[in-house]
């Protein structure tokens, strides 16, 4: 019993992870309709400036318990948030009316830059980082179930950054703004709204959320690389496909059931551990089969 | 980053080597390994060690050419060897090849090797296929195989009283070739494998795998892949109580385990073709040579062997000329060359066999099993429950 709640557990932090970066996709593509490939590199490039905001505070020796983790969280967040917005301001919106095709080409294309720019340009960029423990990791046993401190505050962290951009979305003036755009772009200028702010703003949350996705990855492996948005970037899509793109709550949705199937499968067939992510993908495609608008369906909810 | 590293390569040889010896040819010979990515703390240190045997051969006058290392990166990636590899034995100035650590590539590069007829010895990859899997005169290898190292292993795993075993293997030719040699071993003692698990080469989480061992309760968790993985699954266990003996192969047995684990590698056991430098039978010159020589990086349990590949193939361009034919008998018939590791004897599929040696992480270092404190009784490792 015990261990079926660490399973349940330890796949519950993974699903928040990729639930993380599914929101991104959705609230993308709930604005503008396009699909932002180059989200998983973001994640990257969060984890890495997380990394080198913690290592810039420990030459100056304030390397502090909390402080230490507000900092790199919010060098993580503007840092992916100015080139989110900046990718929007330079290459999606003028593209918009251009084939969805073209902007995915071409954010898979600034995905790969960022990607080879971090493996070219961070010191031995090309080898694992060894990311610091920034959360106590004390070990916490309650009636024979091993979990650590650190995996709980960051579990907790997750759901509290998901509550607050619902909440952000349902209940301000930025998200009424983005709801109004996502709906129809074209009339929520009309009353007034600035379309582009709004959009650029989208975007900037959204990468925000992956820079906090790539901190909380490089905490929980005690150690981040190059290419960890790569396959976390075509999960976190699958799983905003799988809810439904679009909306908020099938992203999250979406992020949990592909961490359980991948959880689910070693289970059942540790001998066949590693067809894990075959499986979990192949799900998905019969699940895209039976629910073609995701789990969430469109014309049910509204966008974002 | 190829063409960075072969730059440094032979920037690292033309220093030492400045301006004497002008007159004599120039003989290129190639060195490829990992020289970025996770495995590249070993490739390093090899092409260091290599570069230390070129230099020293041109130190010597009495040397009939001038010798340059080419170095170039695999980046322990099938496909990257498989380039490089072209690129070296398409190359008519490089006579042959000290070439590559990580079996995947090496057993992908092999065929590569033999179309040309460019002669290759193998310096640090173990997987017995690389030399018993073809008859291609040109591969040889001088760091034994995998069939040394897992019947070290499971020999004294076993005897130390670790019955119950789960494998976790990456899914490569590496990880399950060692887990086919592990199963064919255990079956003849008394012990047995109770689970066993597959990994990508690039997972991340293993916390599902690593649970199904938790509830399985083996007695030894058995490790066969590389350093990036093995540091992950370590430390995943860490993270979820899995409070049980770790074991690794020469994989694991770098310095990048250590630094990238902390305390938590210490008591980590592992094997390894390569014994510590210091008590190989030339092992004092060689690290004498190579702390001289100031590099910048350890030279890695496998860089005596490296050492070793570049010595033999000058040794043999020495006897016959920079010809690669030529080259290729002499090194095909090697039969107790003295070298650092020991004399070289090449059996009919060219591999040089050796005695594997036990190790284990003792405060951040790895030291071999008879000299350290866990042998002596000092310190425990984990005790093999039932």
């Amino acid at each position: 019993m015990a261990i079926l709640f660490e399973y349940f557990f330890n796949g519950a932090v993974l699903g928040i992870m990729y639930a993380l970066v599914a929101v991104g996709f959705t609230l993308f593509f709930g604005v503008l309709d396009v699909i932002k490939f180059s989200h998983g590199d973001v994640l990257t490039l969060g984890a890495f400036s997380g990394l080198v905001a913690f290592l810039a505070l420990q030459l100056t020796g304030l390397d502090l318990p909390v402080i230490g983790l507000v900092i790199v969280l919010v060098a993580a967040c503007i840092v992916t948030g100015l080139v989110g917005a900046a990718i929007g301001q330079f290459f999606v919106i003028p593209m918009r009316n251009s084939s969805a095709f073209n902007i995915l080409l071409m954010t898979l294309m600034i995905g790969t830059a960022i990607r080879e720019a971090i493996r070219l340009f961070y010191p031995t960029g090309a080898n694992p980082k060894a990311f610091p423990a920034l959360l106590p990791n004390s070990p916490v046993e309650i009636g024979g179930v091993f979990l650590r401190l650190d995996s709980l505050i960051l579990l907790a962290l997750g759901f509290a950054i998901v509550f607050l951009t619902h909440w952000l979305i349902r209940h301000t003036k930025l998200g009424l703004a983005i709801r109004a755009v996502a709906q129809d772009g074209d009339t929520a200028q009309v009353m007034g709204i600035p379309f582009k702010q709004t959009v650029l703003a989208t975007f900037a949350l959204g990468s925000m959320l992956a820079g906090i996705a790539g901190v909380m990855h490089g905490i929980y492996y005690s150690e981040i690389n190059f290419g960890v948005g790569l396959l976390l970037g075509i999960i976190g899509f699958s799983a905003a496909v799988l809810g439904g793109l679009g909306s908020i709550w099938g992203a999250i949705i979406g992020g949990f059931a592909f961490a359980a199937l991948q959880t689910i499968w070693v289970v059942l067939f540790p001998d066949a551990s590693g067809y894990r992510d075959v499986f979990a993908f192949a799900a998905i495609i019969v699940a895209m089969t039976i629910f073609p608008t995701g789990i969430i369906a469109e014309r049910y909810s509204e966008r974002v | 980053m190829l063409l960075k590293a072969a730059v440094v390569g032979v920037a690292l040889i033309a220093s030492a080597v400045g301006a004497q010896a002008q007159s004599k040819e120039t003989v290129k010979i190639a060195f490829i390994g990992p020289l970025s990515g996770g495995n590249s703390a070993a490739g390093v240190g090899g092409r260091n060690s290599a570069a230390l045997a070129v230099n020293l051969r041109n130190d010597n006058p009495s040397s009939k050419y001038k010798y340059e290392l080419v170095a170039l990166d695999d980046e322990c990636k099938p496909n990257v060897g498989i380039q490089v590899a072209t690129r070296a034995a398409t190359d008519r100035h490089i006579v042959a090849g000290v070439t590559h650590y990580c079996s995947a590539v090496a057993i992908a590069a092999v065929d590569v090797y033999h179309r040309f007829g460019m002669p290759a010895v193998v310096w640090g990859a173990i997987l017995p296929a690389i030399t018993y899997g073809n008859d291609y005169k040109e591969i040889h290898r001088v760091n034994g195989s995998m069939l040394d190292e897992t019947a070290v292993a499971t020999d004294f795993l076993t005897k130390q009283g670790y019955k119950k075993w789960v494998i976790v293997h990456d899914t490569t030719d590496y990880g399950n070739g060692l887990l086919k040699f592990f199963q064919e071993k255990i079956a003849k003692t008394d012990g047995q494998i109770i689970g066993t698990f597959g990994v990508g080469a690039d997972q991340q989480d293993f916390s599902a795998e690593l649970l199904k061992i938790k509830e399985a309760k083996p007695q030894i968790v058995v490790f066969a892949g590389l350093t990036p993985l093995g540091v992950r699954v370590r430390s995943q266990m860490e993270r979820l109580g899995v409070n049980i003996q770790f074991a690794g192969v020469s994989g694991i047995m770098s310095t990048s385990y250590l630094e990238a684990l902390g305390p938590t590698a210490e008591a980590t056991i592992a094997f390894h073709n390569g014994a510590p430098a210091e008590t190989l039978p030339g092992g004092k010159k060689f690290v004498d040579d190579y702390q001289k020589a100031a590099f910048k990086d350890p030279a890695e349990p496998y860089g005596p062997y490296a050492y070793v590949a570049a010595d033999l193939i000058m040794s043999a361009i020495e006897k016959v000329g920079p010809d690669r034919k030529k080259v290729l008998d002499v090194l095909n018939a090697t039969k107790g060359y003295p070298s650092i590791a020991g004399p070289i004897t090449f059996d009919d599929h060219r591999n040089n066999s050796v005695a594997s040696t036990k190790y284990v992480a003792q405060d951040g270092r790895w030291v071999r099993w008879e000299d350290s404190e866990y042998a002596s009784g000092k310190r425990q490792i984990k005790i093999a429950k039932d």
